[in-house]
């Protein structure tokens, strides 16, 4: 399965082939770089290793550095490996540079990203409980969690009960998104609609696995 | 925001737009398709607000249309879809938005002209 790392840089609108206004997210996505084939043979699995990201050399630690300069490869900050069926091997060279051409438009894609943290949260937020009664002799209760469960029997709280937490900052990928336009000179691409994560935040998109066309 | 949006959206912004101002009478020639063949409307009529900024800037055109009725429009400016915006006059207006046409009927409608 093809894919690619990069960072997401904002929202705007733009008109499509069509001449209609969508809202879309742009990406930056590349150059990539492949940087480990992992062969059935040698690691039980098949996958391509790709990096994103020049940093200067200091950034990186002694095993980074040698994994990549053994090949010649620039001292990258990012490496994210993408699982493709045994067979896709074939189709990548080790330090070959990917860009957002390996989109088409049209394509649909998912984008994975870590979410904007919300910290603690309650359950009106977090899970979308129901809101309390703000009147009828009812008094701080408007957004408290409720019931837990039932009495005696079971005894408990089961587990798993959506309660206050932690909230956001955690992986999400968002599916079957639209690529409406790709920029391969700035290595642009711009999908239909929101991605996780802030601006600037860490991305990565790869080909729709439930394309429903 | 970021340099990089921005270059993306100015390929959306066309260049050969006139400068467009509130109280303009303006005649805007759209391209309706229906089925398969295509035609050009215009409709014209007074800007009375202008929203949004880059390609996302709309217009709304308000006309008096058949019996005395108003008829309001909004185009987005930029969009393929509208060919052509011809400004045939100026207005001397005092606000940004001129919502408060559409209490006023006949010659009370009327806005001051201004030769520019």
């Amino acid at each position: 399965m093809k894919g690619l790392i990069g960072r997401k840089l904002g929202m705007t609108q733009i008109f499509d082939e069509q001449g209609v206004m969508v809202p879309v997210t742009v990406l930056e996505v590349g150059p990539c770089y492949v940087t480990q084939l992992k062969t059935p043979a040698s690691d039980g699995y098949a996958a391509v290793q790709l990096g994103y990201g020049e940093v200067p050399e200091h950034r990186l630690t002694k095993g980074e550095r040698g994994h990549l300069k053994q090949k010649n490869l620039p001292t990258l900050r990012t490496l994210r490996e993408f699982r493709v069926r045994e067979e896709e091997l074939a189709e990548f060279k080790l330090g070959q540079k990917l860009l957002a051409d390996l989109f088409a438009e049209g394509d649909l894609v998912d984008v994975t990203g870590t979410s904007k943290g919300k910290g603690f949260q309650g359950g009106v937020k977090r899970h979308g409980f129901n809101r309390q009664p703000k009147t009828h002799g009812q008094s701080d209760r408007e957004r408290a969690p409720g019931a837990a469960g039932a009495g005696s029997t079971p005894g408990r709280v089961y587990k798993g009960k959506r309660a206050p937490g932690h909230m956001g900052h955690r992986r999400v990928t968002v599916q079957n998104l639209r690529v409406v336009r790709v920029d391969p000179e700035r290595n642009l691409l711009a999908v239909r609609g929101a991605v996780p994560g802030p601006k600037n935040g860490l991305v990565m998109v790869s080909l729709a696995r439930k394309n429903k066309r | 925001m970021s340099y990089l949006i921005q270059s993306l959206e100015n390929e959306h912004v066309k260049e050969e737009l006139p400068e467009i101002r509130i109280g303009d009478i303006v005649k805007v020639h759209n391209r309706i398709v229906e089925g398969k063949s295509e035609r050009t409307q215009v409709f014209q009529g007074t800007v009375i607000a202008i929203k949004g900024q880059g390609p996302a800037t709309s217009i709304t055109v308000r006309k008096i249309g058949a019996h005395g009725i108003g008829v309001e429009r909004i185009f987005r400016v930029h969009a393929p879809r509208v060919e052509k915006i011809e400004v045939l006059r100026h207005s001397k207006v005092r606000r940004a938005k001129l919502y408060f046409l559409r209490d006023r009927v006949g010659k009370r409608a009327r806005l001051k002209q201004v030769r520019r």
